[in-house]
């Protein structure tokens, strides 16, 4: 304990130092929904010197995924003998609908897995039922759908599929800088001086994955651990490296990242899946930047199996999570934060997810006199009270 | 969802891919399927069921160390 206060101490205050040499105030961006929760949970943002500002960016699965997609996999549950398997943090997110918790207590099959294998268990179970895998991620769950489908398939088994909106980190973090330097994808991206990388997505595509970043924007990034003193370090490294010709890449998670990665989930990854052009939220199409079957893989595929066409992309009403994700807005600034929107009756998946921006600004740095669901003189709505527009 | 945890393999079937892990005293079936050559006394990185990554014990120790906050916290 004594050794990580010292660590915190020392980063503290090189960053300090590095920060009281800046000419303007520097903006870096966090994209890994774990280093949200963590960098509130420390006090990180209260500890960091006034001009220095970390930003959440598009890390949180849930919040990124198009809300089309959400409704899609929510739509599922009408298929009267599927039974749809999910991670559990999918479980709240509203849709057009309701959520796939309220399908479910109206009577729809809906289960929470822990791994993917377990619908694959599911639907060797039960050959009578359709099993639909409904999944959302990073790199670092995307290689755990692989294996699920690779292994139903080797089963030979014809009631098993997959809905999934698989995203890849990288082609993200480019279109943002594209979006915010006036590009064609990638939305309008809030202009930053850094990236602080995600740690476990890090496992998989390997320190080198970033490189493209540093080509072409020439920023700089820094792979980071989850703790308060490593996510300091972080920030001195990148404060440090301000004003510096040539931005630099730091791998300071080598415990568990390598430069190539995890070469071998890779390659089951792009064994099973091939990348698209596919939407997220608040960014709309980016290319290359998400994971659909292979052809020898599609009869796996959920849209295929039941028939489905893909659904119109649609706004949440006032949330205004899209801009959360890009860094253009603070969950503050929604209208709704706090008052209408809690962890309680959430309404974007940015306030529903435990790694989402809009939750941890709720649960640690909410405006005091607004408590979950009960604001005086307001009626907490649900999400089904909120009006949204097609 | 991107949390990954460490845990030490103490039984594996490399047939169908599967571990027997010890997850601070929690004993887990996981998949190895996302690692090369899983072998009993591994010390592994957990991600949703599967191991992602391999570590020394050292390393786990730091991992842990880390992690444990975020966890009791998250
Ligand atoms: S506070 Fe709620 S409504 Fe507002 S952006 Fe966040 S999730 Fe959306």
């Amino acid at each position: 304990m004594a050794e990580h206060l010292k660590q915190a101490q020392i980063w503290l205050e090189r960053l300090r130092t590095a920060a009281a040499k800046l000419d303007k105030p520097a903006v870096f961006m966090e994209v890994c929904g774990t280093h949200t929760m963590s960098a509130f949970r420390c006090g990180l943002h209260s500890l960091t010197p006034d001009n220095v500002k970390l930003l959440s960016g598009p890390g949180c699965p849930v919040c990124v995924t198009a809300q089309s997609d959400i409704d899609q996999m929510i739509a599922l549950t009408q298929e009267r003998d599927a039974i749809i398997c999910t991670y559990g943090d999918m479980l709240r997110v509203p849709g057009k609908h309701g959520s796939l918790e309220k399908a479910r207590s109206q009577g729809a099959n809906v289960q929470v897995i822990y791994s993917t294998l377990d619908a694959v268990k599911l639907a060797a179970k039960t050959p009578d039922r359709q099993v639909v895998l409904a999944a959302v991620g990073f790199e670092t769950t995307a290689p755990a759908t692989a294996a699920a489908v690779k292994q139903a398939k080797a089963l030979g088994l014809t009631n098993f599929s997959a809905m999934t909106s698989h995203k890849l980190v990288i082609p993200a973090m480019l279109g943002l800088l594209a979006g915010a330097s006036g590009g064609a994808s990638g939305g309008g991206g809030a202009k930053i001086d850094g990236f602080l990388c995600p740690g476990h997505v890090s496992v998989i595509i390997g320190s080198d994955a970033y490189q493209p970043i540093l080509d072409q924007y020439n920023m700089p990034c820094v792979i980071s651990g989850f703790e308060d003193w490593q996510m300091t370090r972080g920030l001195a490294r990148l404060t440090e490296q301000i004003g510096k010709e040539k931005a630099c890449l730091v791998n300071d998670y080598p415990q568990v990242v390598t430069p190539a990665g995890n070469t071998h989930a890779w390659a089951l990854l792009t064994e099973v899946f091939e990348t698209a052009t596919v939407r997220w939220r608040g960014m709309g199409e980016i290319p290359d930047s998400g994971l659909i079957l292979q052809d020898a893989y599609a009869d796996y595929c959920a849209m295929r199996k039941f028939n489905l066409t893909p659904m119109p992309d649609r706004e949440l009403g006032q949330c205004l999570c899209g801009q959360v994700i890009t860094g253009n807005v603070t969950p503050a600034e929604c209208e709704l934060f706090g008052t209408a929107c809690t962890p309680i009756n959430p309404i974007g998946p940015c306030m529903v997810s435990a790694e989402g921006t809009c939750q941890a600004w709720f649960k640690y740095k909410r405006p005091p006199g607004t408590t979950p669901g009960t604001t005086p003189g307001t009626t907490p709505l649900t999400h089904d009270k909120v009006e949204v527009s097609a | 969802m991107c949390l990954a945890v460490p845990a030490r393999l103490d039984q594996c079937s490399p047939a169908d891919q599967t571990a027997i892990a010890d997850l601070h005293g929690n004993r887990v079936e996981i998949s190895t399927a996302l690692i090369a050559d899983a072998a009993v006394g591994d010390w592994v990185l957990i991600h949703a069921g599967f191991a992602i990554a391999r570590l020394t014990e050292q390393e786990t120790a730091e991992v842990w160390s880390v992690l444990k906050d975020v966890i009791n916290h998250g």
